[in-house]
């Protein structure tokens, strides 16, 4: 996809999903760390219905698509699951998150959308996330670097 | 008695009722699925701290081909979803305007900080795992879920018990 075969409408439906998206993250609380936090530490447990009913949702679109639906119209590509490979980095990111998440309530597209209520406190948690990814893939790219170094010397 | 006790159970473990949470679920389901029914590409909220990352990082990680590649309609997606948040929040809430949280900067810096390190180690958020993975019953993503479900709610009872508060 180098951008030519991508239909005009391809930004603006792009930015209408966003717009759905963080218009529902608003309303479900999760623009809020505090309605996250009452939800962690099991005072208000709604947050299950704005994961399961996003999941529900995008199941039934995910097995709708993947089965009956042809190529994407307005890229051309095809409606497939594309897993992430499994890793030990899975476990290990996912318990990394969670600390962050519980610490701070904060989760990206939440983050994202708590700004757009005029939350402008938010914004250290959004630079905070932009440090820690800026970290991860600096150290892991000096880690590979590394790797490369041990495996020329080996080899 | 034995029929109002799940009442009153549903009651207090729900103060704010079901509906906003179920609504806002279903919407943001909605949103990831016009994205994926039109494009084929599944929305997840993390990769643009990455994929933004290359504007002004020459670090060679986040100039793959895939963020330089995708970086345009990231900022198009999170763009929206910033002025969908304050379509609700400014306009048509119940009470609109500016709403700010009481969260210390602190905890907001070092757990972003945390988020950021660990979305892009494990690959996904509460988006890209929690809605679109679990949604298409990726092993990969209900391991990740599971993962950061436990450990979020053991730090934040952990900091509650701490005496932190907000």
């Amino acid at each position: 996809m180098t951008g030519n075969d991508r239909s005009p409408l391809f930004l603006p439906v792009i930015y209408l999903g966003g717009l759905i998206f963080g218009f529902g993250l608003a309303i479900s609380g999760m623009a809020r760390p505090e309605v996250v936090l009452d939800f962690l530490q099991f005072d208000d447990l709604g947050l299950l219905f704005v994961m399961g009913g996003a999941a529900v949702v995008t199941g039934i679109t995910f097995t709708v698509a993947t089965r009956y639906l042809g190529d994407a119209p307005l890229t051309g590509r095809e409606y497939t699951r594309r897993l992430k490979d499994f890793d030990r980095n899975v476990v290990i990111g996912g318990a990394i998150f969670g600390v962050g998440w519980g610490l701070s309530g904060i989760c990206p597209g939440a983050a994202y959308a708590s700004f757009g209520v005029g939350n402008y406190p938010i914004l250290y948690a959004v630079a905070g996330m932009f440090l820690g990814a800026y970290a991860q893939g600096y150290w892991r790219a000096r880690q590979s670097n590394d790797a490369d170094a041990a495996d020329a010397t080996s080899g | 008695m034995s029929a109002l006790t799940p009442l009153l159970t549903a009651s207090e473990l729900f103060p704010r009722g079901v509906l906003p949470y179920l609504l806002g679920g279903l919407l943001v389901g909605l949103g990831a699925a016009v994205i994926y029914l039109a494009t084929g590409i599944i929305a997840g909220a993390s990769t643009f701290l990455e994929s933004t990352l290359s504007y002004v990082s020459d670090v060679p990680r986040f100039n793959r081909f895939k963020y330089v590649r995708s970086r345009g309609w990231r900022l198009v997606f999170t763009a929206g979803i910033v002025s969908g948040a304050a379509v609700w929040g400014l306009v048509l809430a119940p009470d609109p305007g500016i709403w700010t949280t009481d969260v210390q900067w602190w905890r907001l810096l070092g757990g972003g900080f945390l988020v950021g390190v660990g979305t892009r180690l494990g690959k996904g958020c509460t988006s890209g795992h929690g809605v679109c993975g679990t949604g298409s019953l990726s092993n990969t993503s209900l391991v990740n879920v599971a993962t950061f479900l436990t450990v979020a709610i053991g730090t934040a009872q952990l900091v509650q018990a701490l005496g932190v508060s907000p």
